[in-house]
């Protein structure tokens, strides 16, 4: 089958890519040197593929890269560009939330997007938010706190 | 030396930042120009002879590079090393088979092996080699797998592949002497590791004919085994281990190295080579199902007087670590627990279902599923509470093993971490719905740490100050997630008095860094944590010296804090670190050590009678709980979950109480919801939507306890928890249903069918 051209940008970058029809946005980004972007399952099951696209979280495995053509994305390595990623990710630190680190762009990504439209949430509602991704480390115990230290710091500055 | 300044901070971990940025690379985020994909062809039989393998339709396809089965590999057959260079016996030894020659033994077991240029092409290729089988019956059952006549898995005549025993006293007497007697059997599935990270790595050849694999491995030292494969001499093959994401043992035995190897070796270019979930489910080992029979003896008082205990665990298709495995089980079937008379039989047998080996716990966490829940059926039935039952009974500093006699010399914190797991469960939840029942369970265990000791264990650790005061440390040791490579960094950082980010660690390569042993049995913080303690102390006391010379003073009187020497911790009197450092230099004195720790080492023990010390030391620890039981659907909420361990000392106590969070809800996982499924041989469970394990809105808040009694083996008598941290949860949260609802589960998972049959007995028995 023919190649297509996809063009999009991730964390503010344009890229241009030739694509096979039936190939990932996940593949793709990480054909393209976005390798934070992890791969778990490639079944849409664990959430380590997880991008923001237009202020939704996308699991990218099971996105074609063409459904994403012309959209605006971002990564976990992006994040650091933006004040509340650069938060979250200092408190993920803080608190060792991270244990092989695996799942961690991930979950960092759906906080991060949960976060901007829901800047004070309870615990509960946090492990609902991030109920998509899957960590087989910590427990989610320090995960969690990490995010509503997050939270706890929105609120003070509201 | 005074307080300490960095051991026992929670501090981040020096390669925190790398993960949440997403910038560290591991095994599949790393690429070299030309390399090629390499994909695997696997047996659609659990058990089948195969009459022919017709590659001829697969060569021809346009961008294959290369096609390999049983016979292009120059010794398929080896035996199974895990990086012991000690001669222990056949008995831990099994066979290594690279690709199935002549039959296949379990479902998912590899057959061929392709190269190609993209992995679009390697996978077409696959559907084109044509393998012709001959389905054979096989046997799936263990029990089944050791009568006489039964289908031969091996060829050795018989499926049993490992028998053990242990005990003492005598257990006719003992048994006649109890006033009460519980005989029950207990069951445990097959459960996967389910890191998040599949197996995957690179391999090339470099410019001197050495065959590179940068893979995640919790086991480098298996460098050899894949030289042996292809006959190489062992310098020729190096690893390069990358961080894990996730290890949990089901990275301790070899995955892709040998076939990356292998096609690197034939088409002299970079081979990468990644599994897909379901591959990785199919094809990886998983923990032991262990079926155990118990009969334990009491006085009405609940004082234990008798144990007997059969075990027979499934070692799958291959013995990988099943001997080792069901040895740890033996001598942990008795538990943390002062009887008498005790006798232990158990053995490990082959069936055509996927191999058994490591998985977290490594044959710890299914007896004490079994003696845990018998000690609360003995506590219910004698009326005495669940904590009185286990101070009775619980084992105490200087006390011994009561299936080996090994003796305890180090702190024994029971049945203090019990009291205290116990008592902060605090107030119960209140609850007021008629279809919800709350109850509370208690486990306690004991788990060793540092591998056994006639395995004659041993790591190196290379230390090295620079002349700007910074610091070099090189180690082999692998890290799987638990933040072991970080924990050389504070050790280091510690002993010489500089901040974290001064150090640079280079850890896990086979040919750069001394070996360090494998990041397994709970070891390396014990084992390698030693080593590069020894190391930093040696390089400390030989500045201390040159600085007391330099100062007059006596050495006793001066620390390193912050990079300066200081004199009775006086601020104002101190010489610069550099300083020193350059006076070394100039004296020609060396500033680097390589150092070597080795455990205790035994003989190895009369296997059917093991006796005395099997390993260094172990790890003590208890977990409470309590639970929701729905009456209507058999759902299981857990409320609450303490989990407290004496860990000696606490070197980060982020990451000690990560790996008693994440043991918890791993352990978890393993009572209530997991479970791989195999039936005849076929798994049917080979993806996240079948196979389950906790998400965030399954799990408790846990609470971890931290008793640090100084009186581990370890670094400033730190002991071991990644292991141990897993091993008793299941127990804890079956003992809390039975409390709840008078439910006693006996086959895990619990899951909400068996309870509600269990609540409904008598509607499903009409
Ligand atoms: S890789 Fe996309 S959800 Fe698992
Ligand atoms: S930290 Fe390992 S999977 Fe989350």
């Amino acid at each position: 089958m023919e190649d297509y051209i996809v063009e999009l940008t991730v964390n503010g970058e344009r890229i241009s890519s030739p694509v096979k029809p039936e190939e990932s946005l996940l593949k793709f980004l990480r054909r393209n040197g976005f390798t934070e972007v992890k791969c778990g399952c490639e079944k849409g099951e664990c959430g380590t593929c997880t991008v923001i696209i237009n202020k939704k979280t996308v699991k990218s495995c099971i996105m074609l890269a063409l459904q994403a053509r012309g959209k605006e994305i971002w990564t976990a390595k992006g994040l650091e560009k933006q004040e509340l990623g650069r938060k979250l990710q200092e408190s993920f630190v803080n608190t060792g939330a991270i244990q092989c680190g695996f799942c961690t762009p991930g979950i960092i990504v759906t906080a991060k997007n949960y976060l901007d439209q829901n800047p004070i949430p309870d615990k509960g509602e946090i492990k609902k938010a991030i109920s998509g991704n899957l960590c087989r480390c910590t427990g989610y115990k320090k995960i969690v706190d990490a995010i509503y230290a997050v939270a706890v710091e929105n609120q003070k500055s509201i | 030396m005074s307080e300490f300044k960095i051991v026992g901070k929670p501090i981040p971990r020096h390669d925190a930042w790398s993960k949440v940025t997403g910038d560290l690379k591991y095994a599949d985020d790393f690429s070299l120009p030309g390399m090629l994909f390499a994909k695997v062809l696997r047996s659609k039989y659990p058990a089948a002879k195969i009459i022919s393998i017709n590659i001829h339709k697969a060569e021809q396809l346009k961008g294959v590079q290369a096609i390999l089965t049983a016979k292009d590999v120059l010794h398929n057959e080896t035996v199974t090393k895990f990086g012991q260079s000690t001669e222990v016996g056949k008995g831990f030894e099994g066979l290594y088979r690279v690709l199935a020659d002549k039959e296949v033994r379990f479902m998912g077991e590899a057959v061929a092996l392709v190269a190609a240029d993209t992995e679009e092409i390697a996978e077409e290729a696959l559907d084109l080699i044509v393998v012709e089988y001959e389905p054979l019956p096989g046997v799936f059952d263990p029990v089944e797998a050791m009568k006489p006549g039964a289908y031969l898995v091996g060829e050795n005549g018989t499926n049993i592949i490992g028998e053990f025993g242990c005990g003492q006293g005598d257990i006719e007497k003992g048994f006649a002497k109890a006033e009460v007697i519980i005989k029950d059997t207990y069951k445990v599935p097959f459960v996967d590791h389910a890191y998040l990270e599949t197996e995957g790595g690179i391999a090339w050849i470099d410019d001197y004919g050495v065959i590179n694999i940068r893979v995640g491995s919790q086991v480098i030292e298996h460098f050899r085994d894949v030289a042996d494969v292809l006959g190489l001499p062992h310098n020729k093959v190096r690893y390069i281990g990358t961080m894990m994401g996730g290890g949990f043992g089901g990275k301790e035995d070899i995955t892709v190295e040998t076939y990356l190897a292998l096609l690197t070796w034939k088409t002299k270019k970079p081979v990468r080579l990644v599994y897909t979930r379901e591959e990785s489910i199919l094809s990886h080992s998983k923990r032991h199902p262990f079926i155990m029979k118990y009969k334990v003896g009491a006085k009405k008082d609940g004082k234990l007087v008798a144990l007997d205990a059969e075990l027979v665990a499934d070692a799958g298709a291959y013995p990988y670590l099943s001997p080792w495995v069901t040895l740890y089980a033996t001598v942990n079937a008795a538990g943390p627990y002062c009887i008498p008379n005790v006798r232990v039989k158990s053995c490990c047998v082959l069936t055509n279902n996927t191999f058994t080996s490591a998985n977290r716990g490594f044959g710890a966490p299914q007896p004490n599923f079994a003696y845990e829940s018998i000690m609360d059926e003995l506590s219910h039935k004698l009326n005495v509470d669940s904590l009185e039952i286990r101070r009775i009974n619980c084992l105490t500093t200087g006390k011994a093993l009561s299936t080996t006699g090994q003796v305890f010399k180090t702190h024994v914190a029971l049945p203090e971490v019990a009291e205290k797991a116990w008592a902060a469960l605090g107030e119960p939840v209140e609850c007021k719905e008629e279809n919800r029942k709350i109850g509370r369970g208690l486990a306690i265990g004991l788990m060793s740490y540092g591998r056994m000791t006639f395995l004659h264990d041993s790591s190196r650790s290379y230390v090295r100050l620079e002349s700007d005061g910074s610091v070099l440390i090189r180690s082999g040791i692998p890290d799987l997630g638990g933040g072991q490579v970080s924990l050389l960094c504070q050790i280091v950082a510690e002993e010489l008095g500089i901040p974290m980010s001064r150090i640079k660690i280079y850890y896990s390569d086979t040919a750069l860094t001394p070996l360090a042993g494998t990041t397994t049995a709970t070891r390396q913080t014990y084992m390698s944590g030693n080593a590069t303690l020894k190391a930093a102390r040696e390089i400390r006391k030989r500045v201390i010296n040159k600085a007391a010379e330099m100062l007059n003073v006596n050495p006793e009187k001066l620390d390193i804090i912050n990079e300066k020497i200081l004199v009775n911790y006086d601020q104002s009197k101190y010489l610069p670190l550099v300083k020193v450092i350059k006076a070394c230099n100039t004296a020609g004195i060396e500033l680097f050590c390589e150092a070597q720790f080795n455990a205790p080492f035994t003989i190895t023990p009369d296997l059917l009678n093991i006796r005395g010390m099997t390993f260094p030391d172990f790890t003590f620890g208890a977990q409470a709980v309590e639970v929701a039981v729905d009456t209507e659907t058999g759902q299981i909420e857990v409320l609450k979950l303490v989990t407290c361990y004496d860990v000696g000392k606490a070197i980060n106590p982020l990451s000690v109480e990560g790996q008693m969070e994440g043991g918890s809800i791993y352990g978890m996982g393993y009572a209530l919801i997991e479970e791989v499924i195999m039936e005849k041989g076929i798994t049917m469970t080979p993806s996240f939507a079948e196979y389950i394990i906790p998400t965030a809105v399954d799990v408790p808040d846990v609470k971890a306890i931290l008793v640090e009694s100084g009186g581990g083996l370890g670094p400033y008598g730190a002991k071991g928890i990644g292991e141990p941290s897993c091993s008793i949860i299941a127990p804890a949260i079956l003992n809390a249903i039975y409390d709840a609802v008078g439910v006693r589960i006996k086959s895990l998972p619990a899951s909400p069918e068996k309870i509600i049959r269990a609540l409904k007995k008598d509607y499903f028995e009409k």
